[in-house]
C-alpha cells in the first residue's frame, strides 16, 4: 500500500540523509530493516500513536541544535562501582571507557564486532516481533542505521553493574546506537545508563532475559535542555525470569521512550517504572506496550510525572493478555502533579485481555500538589519551596522505590532534589 | 505572650463571617481552655493562628510576645514559637514520619539562627520521646499519618509538639476520637511540657480532659466570640448544663 505522501516524503528526506554502515553479519539484518521502514514510513503527526508528541523533530533529516550543558555537578552513579563504557555523540570512547573484561559478561562493539554470532541472532528481531500490533519506525530506522552500540553477553552473575555513559560534545550531533543484550539461564546484569548523548538520540536496545535470568535497568536522563531523544527497550522474557527498568528524566524538549515487553515463559516478572520532572519547554512521552503469553507472570507500570511552567507528560500504555496467559497479575499506574495550571498530562491507558483468570488493574490520575499536606509542613516550620519539595520527591517516591537496589535509589532520588533545589535558586 | 485583639476573621471566597471580635490573652506558664458548640469558630481561631490560606482578617490583631503574627507566613510563625496540634492530622503519603520531623526542627533551628540538631542527637530524643507517647520504632518510619489510627495521629502530633518545643501551644480537640487509656498519655504529653516559659492554648468540647490538663482560665466561645471566660469551675458547669443557659444568660 502507497504511504501517504507526506510521510513519503519525510521518509525519503531522512532516509537520504542516512548513510548504513557497510559489511559484516548485521547488513542482512539491516537491509531487512531498511526495507521495512521504506514500507511502513517514518512517524507522522497523524499516525495514531504519535497523538499526544510531534514526531518532527525526530524524523527531520538534520538534528535540531542542541546547546550544551555546563555544569559542575558530578554525573549520577559516580559513587557507584561499575564497569564503565563512554559514547561520545554516539560514537565509542575507549580512552574514556573501562577495560571492557569483566567476570561472567562479554562485551563487544556493534562497530567492530568481528562475528558475534549470538548477537545476530537477536538484532533487529526483537525490534522486529515488536512491530505488531503498532509499528515502532524509529526503532527499525534505528536497527538499520545505528552507527555503534554494545553487544553484551551475561553468563553468569556480573560482579558489578556495567554502565553506559553518554557525553554530548557537538550541538548538532545525531547519534543512532543499537545495545543487544543476552542473559543466560541464571544469570544476572544491573545496567545503568546516564546522560545526553547528543543533540538528537535515537537508541534501541534488544534484551533477551533466558529462562531464570535478571536483567535490572537504572537510567537517568538528565542535564542538555535542548536535546531530543526517541528511545527503545525491546525485551522478551523465558520462564521465571526479571525484568525490572527505571527511568529518571529531567530536563531534554522532547523524550520518547518505549518499552515492550513480552513475557513468554511462564512465571516471568517484569516492571517497568518512570518518573520525570519537567519544567518549561519540556516534552516527555513513556509508551509501553506490554503483552503476557504465559501463565503466572506478572507487570508493573508505575510511571510519574512532576510538571510545572507549561511541561507535558505523556503516557500511553497498554497490557495485552494473551488467550491462555492465565493467572496473569497486570498492574499499571500513571500519575502526574502538575505544579501549575499550563502544564499538562495526557494519558492513554489501555487492557485488552483474552484470557478469563487474570487480575489486571490501571489507573491514571492527574493533580495539584495538596494544600492541606503544604500547610501542615509548613506549619511545622518547613519553608514552602522545601516542604513542597518533600511533597514532590513523595509523590515520585512509588515509581523510584521500583529501583530494588537502595543505593541506586538515594542516588536517583539525590538527582530529583537537586534538580528542584537548583529550581528554587 | 500571645495577645488576640478584637480579631475579625471572614472567610476568604463566601465573604462569611467567621469570628466576630474575639479577644484573648493567653500569659507564659498558664493553660486557657476554649470550649463551645460545634461551629462556634474554635478551630477557625487556631488556623487564622498559625496561617492557613482562606481566611482574611478583617479587624483586630494577634501578637507573640508582642510581634505581630498574622502577616508571617505559616513557617516563620512556627519558627516565632506557634505549634497547632490539628484536629484532623493531615496524612503526608511517601514523607517519613522522621524525615518529616528532622527536617522540621533543623527548619526551625535555621530560621532562628541556632545550628542543627546532629542525627544521633535527633535519633537520641526522638527515641526518647516516642517511648514515652507509646509510639514505636514502626510508626516512625512509616509515612506521616499514613495508615495511623485516630489515636496514633493525635499522639504523633503531642510527639511532634514535644521535639519542637514550641512557645505556643495550640491543641484542637486532642481528646476527640481517644479513649480514656490514649488521652491519659496525651495529656501526660502535654503536662510534661508545661513550663513557666510555655502558654497553652487547649480547645475542647470536654471536661475530660480538662480533669488531666488542669486549665488556669476557661474561655466559652460561641458564633465567633468569646462570650465567658472563667477558672476551671466554669468547664464543670458546661459538663453538668451543656451550653444553653451560658447561651441564654449573655443572649
Ligand atoms: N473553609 C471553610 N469553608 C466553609 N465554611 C467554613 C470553613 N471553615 C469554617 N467554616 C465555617 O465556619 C464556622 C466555624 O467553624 P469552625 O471554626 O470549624 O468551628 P468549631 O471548630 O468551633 O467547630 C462553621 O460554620 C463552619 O461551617
Ligand atoms: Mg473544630
Amino acid at each position: 500500500m502507497a504511504l501517504p505522501q507526506l510521510k513519503q516524503d519525510a521518509t525519503d528526506a531522512r532516509l537520504a540523509a542516512l548513510e548504513m554502515p557497510a559489511g559484516g553479519w548485521p547488513e542482512a539484518a539491516r537491509k531487512d530493516a531498511l526495507e521495512r521502514v521504506k514500507s511502513m514510513g517514518l512517524p507522522s503527526g497523524r499516525d495514531e500513536y504519535w497523538k499526544y508528541t510531534r514526531p518532527d523533530t525526530l524524523v527531520q533529516p538534520d538534528a535540531p541544535k542542541a546547546a550544551l550543558l555546563e555544569t559542575d555537578e558530578p554525573l549520577v552513579f559516580d559513587k557507584v562501582d561499575r564497569l564503565k563504557i563512554v559514547f561520545v555523540d554516539g560514537v565509542f570512547d575507549p580512552e574514556a571507557s573501562d577495560d571492557l573484561a569483566m567476570e561472567h559478561v562479554s562485551i563487544d562493539r556493534l562497530a567492530d564486532a568481528p562475528d558475534i554470532h549470538w548477537a545476530k541472532d537477536l538484532y533487529g528481531v526483537l525490534e522486529t516481533r515488536g512491530q505488531t500490533p503498532v509499528q515502532r519506525p524509529l526503532a527499525t530506522l534505528n536497527t538499520a542505521f545505528a552507527t555503534d552500540g554494545v553487544l553484551i553477553h551475561v553468563t553468569g552473575k556480573a560482579p558489578k553493574p556495567i554502565s553506559l555513559i553518554y557525553r554530548h560534545d557537538s550541538e548538532a550531533s545525531d547519534a543512532i546506537l543499537h545495545h543487544v543484550i543476552k542473559v543466560d539461564g541464571g544469570a544476572e546484569l544491573t545496567l545503568l545508563e546516564n546522560g545526553p548523548a547528543a543533540a538528537r538520540f535515537n537508541k534501541c536496545m534488544e534484551v533477551e532475559i533466558a529462562n531464570g535470568g535478571i536483567f535490572h535497568h537504572v537510567r537517568a536522563q538528565g542535564r542538555d535542555h535542548e536535546r531530543r531523544a526517541a528511545t527503545a527497550i525491546f525485551t522478551r522474557l523465558g520462564e521465571e525470569s526479571v525484568f525490572k527498568s527505571f527511568t529518571l528524566t529531567a530536563n531534554g524538549v522532547l523524550t520518547r521512550n518505549e518499552c515492550v515487553i513480552e513475557l513468554t515463559g511462564d512465571n516471568a516478572v517484569a516492571h517497568v517504572a518512570g518518573a520525570c520532572v519537567g519544567d518549561g519547554d519540556f516534552h516527555h512521552d513513556d509508551t509501553v506496550f506490554i503483552t503476557h503469553d504465559a501463565l503466572n507472570c506478572e507487570s508493573r507500570q508505575v510511571f510519574k510525572k512532576v510538571l510545572r511552567n507549561g511541561a507535558t507528560g505523556v503516557f500511553q500504555g497498554k497490557i495485552l493478555v494473551k488467550e491462555g496467559a492465565q493467572k496473569t497479575d497486570g498492574y499499571q499506574i500513571s500519575q502526574s502533579l502538575l505544579l501549575d495550571e499550563d502544564s499538562q498530562f495526557l494519558a492513554k491507558p489501555e487492557l485488552e485481555i483474552y484470557a478469563d483468570d487474570v487480575a489486571c488493574s490501571h489507573g491514571s490520575t492527574s493533580g495539584a500538589i495538596d494544600e492541606e499536606g503544604l500547610f501542615y509542613l509548613r506549619s511545622r516550620g518547613i519553608e514552602e519551596g522545601p516542604a513542597t519539595d518533600l511533597l514532590t520527591i513523595a509523590f515520585l517516591a512509588e515509581a523510584v522505590m521500583e529501583i530494588e537496589d537502595e543505593a541506586l535509589q538515594e542516588e536517583i532520588n539525590g538527582r530529583v532534589e537537586s534538580w528542584l533545589t537548583r529550581r528554587r535558586g | 505572650m500571645l495577645e488576640i485583639k478584637n480579631l475579625h476573621v471572614n472567610l476568604e471566597e463566601e465573604d462569611k463571617q467567621i469570628l466576630k471580635g474575639v479577644d484573648l490573652t493567653v500569659e507564659a506558664g498558664k493553660v486557657h481552655a476554649i470550649m463551645g458548640p460545634n461551629g462556634s469558630g474554635k478551630s477557625t481561631l487556631s488556623y487564622v493562628l498559625s496561617g492557613k490560606d482562606g481566611y482574611e482578617v478583617v479587624e483586630g490583631s494577634a501578637t507573640l510576645d508582642g510581634e505581630d503574627i498574622l502577616d508571617m507566613e505559616p513557617e516563620e510563625r512556627a519558627a516565632a514559637g506557634i505549634f497547632l496540634a490539628f484536629q484532623y492530622p493531615v496524612e503526608i503519603p511517601g514523607v517519613g514520619n522522621m524525615t518529616f520531623l528532622r527536617t522540621a526542627v533543623n527548619a526551625q533551628r535555621k530560621a532562628r539562627g541556632e545550628e542543627e540538631m546532629s542525627a544521633t542527637d535527633f535519633l537520641k530524643e526522638i527515641r526518647a520521646k516516642a517511648k514515652e507517647l507509646k509510639i514505636d520504632a514502626e510508626m516512625l518510619k512509616r509515612p506521616v499519618n499514613v495508615g495511623f489510627s485516630g489515636g496514633e495521629k493525635k499522639r504523633n502530633e503531642i510527639l511532634q509538639m514535644a521535639m519542637l518545643e514550641p512557645k505556643m501551644c495550640i491543641l484542637d480537640e486532642t481528646d476527640s476520637g481517644l479513649d480514656v487509656d490514649a488521652m491519659k498519655l496525651v495529656a501526660d504529653g502535654v503536662n510534661a511540657l508545661r513550663d513557666a516559659g510555655r502558654g497553652f492554648l487547649v480547645i475542647t468540647h470536654y471536661q475530660r480532659l480538662l480533669d488531666h490538663i488542669k486549665p488556669d482560665v476557661v474561655h466559652i466561645m460561641a458564633d465567633g466570640r468569646i462570650i465567658k471566660t472563667g477558672g476551671p469551675e466554669l468547664a464543670l458547669e458546661v459538663e453538668n448544663n451543656g451550653y444553653a443557659d451560658i447561651l441564654a444568660e449573655v443572649a
